[in-house]
């Protein structure tokens, strides 16, 4: 498939009663990613007056959208159509973006995207990420180029959700990707940084879990009572940087008792 | 903060909820939506005390919930079987129910279906959080600090009372069954089950596991494959069936997860999950294709059956 698939026209499927999913890729990549970003733009700004009482949210993932709509006041048909042309307008608009300067590897087009890069601390440790010596191990390095190459990338928030404030970021150097674990543990602390495949995250709260922990970070990833509620949105970028443990502690950090045995 | 008055939580009961309809638009931060996962028996609740339809109440799953009254008001309990009383005289369900200060409102476990609403006349005045009172225990969201109900909780209301009482005549109450048909739009990766296996599971009786909970049900039976162990992660919709590497299938509600990667065969119709949040363990479901038009119509249809059924004035 083309890097990117600049040439791939998204497809309306149904996903429910009153839900559409919107397929603009079927693999990952951070060009799809600024698509899918681009459209849910365009179409947050359409529910603030064409079609505010239409659609009533909207779920956008890796090179997917679910948007919801109000099965009251409309039906797929009309929801379809308009969608078709919002995402018509935006066809223009990335092609022309594409033909100029889209390489994954340029400077340009992280001028392009201007999205912020959130720093996260991390206590990358033994004490603090249980699975950082598995890792180390299954790809025969030491812990240190573990957590070098962790931290050494800048990630894209590809998608919110499972979890309030559960980032999904990618893509992860294929050298520490791991696969979830076959038992996930019934709690994953909060603050885990963790990895699965070539995705990494921040537990936001206490959870069940099957990722792997390699490290804590101290900073809320979810505070419904501050603003913003959550330090990055879908389309930032995200890198890591690793601190020891005074600071950690001194961020606010806590150490949980013990990690959440697998079951 | 002034000390509010309303109703004191006696016992809370097995898991009891504040529940208004839900919430919506939070989406892009990972909230789900919640809310009464029988949004019928709980509109019905809020009719029957003349309120908005989407005036906050409490969800009672299994049942054992009493409350105390601090004020005058006029309550209503729908949904499930639940024995209800006030200062232990038995009363009726789907009927609105005088409250003095001082009356004690207990409800005991369901004989049939899971869930009931108790609705109070203009509702119960929680605080919103992401512009609903809706809770989600697995998030800590909405409700009283987003907790299940428990003991000596305040669930505060205005004291309004209702000069007639209503009900709902016998004959137009829903019934709850131990057998329902789900009818279920083809959807999401439904191409990458083979034909085969979508008459499989469009053929099968499937039983309702032991994990039945608001953010899914487990079904067991017929095992279903596909093609693809699973998919980029993406939105799920309330009622999409997942069909995880075991292939028994999970119909996820109200708590669901936003975001999920395993395969879906499709979603079911609003007014069915509806009906199988009211199932337990060992209750049979049937799932029954139909179009999205065909979903579109019957959730209409259902809809003005509710608008059109009338309430009476009773003593």
């Amino acid at each position: 498939m083309l890097k990117g698939e600049p040439f791939y026209k998204p497809t309306i499927e149904i996903a429910g009663e009153n839900a559409l999913i919107i397929y603009f890729a079927e693999q990952a990549s951070s060009e799809t990613s600024v698509k899918v970003q681009q459209a849910a733009q365009l179409i947050r700004q359409a529910m603030k007056d064409d079609l505010a009482v239409d659609i009533i949210d909207l779920i956008p993932s890796y090179a997917s959208m679910l948007v919801m709509f109000n099965i009251l006041t409309t039906d797929y048909h009309q929801v379809r159509n308009n969608l078709r042309l919002l995402l018509h307008s935006l066809d223009d608009n990335f092609q022309r973006l594409n033909d100029s300067q889209l390489d994954d590897h340029s400077q340009k087009h992280e001028q392009v995207d201007k999205s912020l890069v959130v720093e996260l601390p991390v206590y990358y440790a033994a004490e603090s990420g249980p699975d950082l010596v598995v890792i180390a191990k299954r790809n025969k390095l030491t812990v240190e180029q573990v957590i070098d190459i962790h931290q050494s990338k800048v990630y894209r928030v590809y998608a919110i959700g499972f979890a309030p404030g559960f980032a999904y970021l990618g893509e992860v150097d294929e050298r520490i990707a791991a696969p979830r674990l076959s038992t996930p543990r019934m709690k994953v602390p909060k603050g885990a940084v963790a990895i699965a495949d070539k995705q990494t995250a921040v537990y936001p709260n206490t959870s069940p879990g099957g990722w792997n922990i390699i490290g804590l970070c101290p900073v809320d990833m979810f505070d419904a009572t501050t603003t913003p509620i959550m330090p990055v949105n879908v389309g930032d970028k995200v890198k890591f940087k690793a601190i020891d443990k005074h600071e950690f502690l001194a961020l606010g950090g806590e150490l949980p008792d013990e990690f959440g045995k697998s079951v | 903060m002034t000390l509010s008055t309303g109703f004191i939580v006696k016992q809370p009961g097995m898991l009891s909820l504040v529940q208004d309809a839900g919430r919506f638009g939070y989406f892009n931060i990972g909230l789900t939506n919640g809310g009464p996962i029988d949004l019928a028996a709980f509109q019905w609740a809020n009719r029957l005390c003349a309120n908005e339809f989407n005036a906050t109440a409490i969800e009672i799953s299994i049942g054992g919930l009493a409350l105390i009254a601090q004020l005058d008001s006029t309550i209503a309990v729908t949904g499930a079987n639940m024995s209800l009383t006030i200062n232990s005289h038995k009363k009726e369900l789907w009927r609105s129910h005088p409250i003095k200060a001082g009356d004690i409102v207990a409800l005991g476990f369901a004989s049939q279906g899971v869930r009931s609403y108790l609705a109070v006349a203009g509702g119960f005045t929680i605080q919103e959080s992401f512009g609903s009172t809706a809770t989600v225990c697995r998030e800590g969201i909405g409700g009283l600090a987003g907790e299940k109900l428990k003991a000596g909780d305040i669930l505060p209301c205005a004291s309004q009372t209702r000069k007639t009482n209503l009900i709902l005549s016998e004959s137009l109450r829903p019934k709850y069954r131990n057998e329902i048909v789900l009818h279920t739009v083809p959807s999401y990766q439904q191409k990458h089950f083979p034909p085969y296996q979508q008459r499989l599971f469009f053929s099968s009786e499937y039983t309702v596991g032991k994990s039945f909970d608001r953010m899914g049900y487990r079904l067991s039976g017929q095992k279903i494959s596909c093609d693809i162990e699973g998919v980029l992660s993406e939105g799920i919709c309330h009622g999409a069936v997942q069909i995880p590497a075991d292939g028994q299938p999970i119909v996820l509600m109200n708590d669901r997860q936003t975001i999920g990667g395993y395969p879906k065969i499709g979603a079911v119709s609003s007014v069915d999950t509806a009906k199988l949040g009211q199932l337990k363990q060992g209750d049979k479901v049937r799932f029954e294709p139909i179009s999205m038009e065909q979903a579109h119509n019957y959730f209409h249809l259902n809809l003005s059956d509710f608008t059109r059924k009338k309430l009476n004035v009773c003593e």
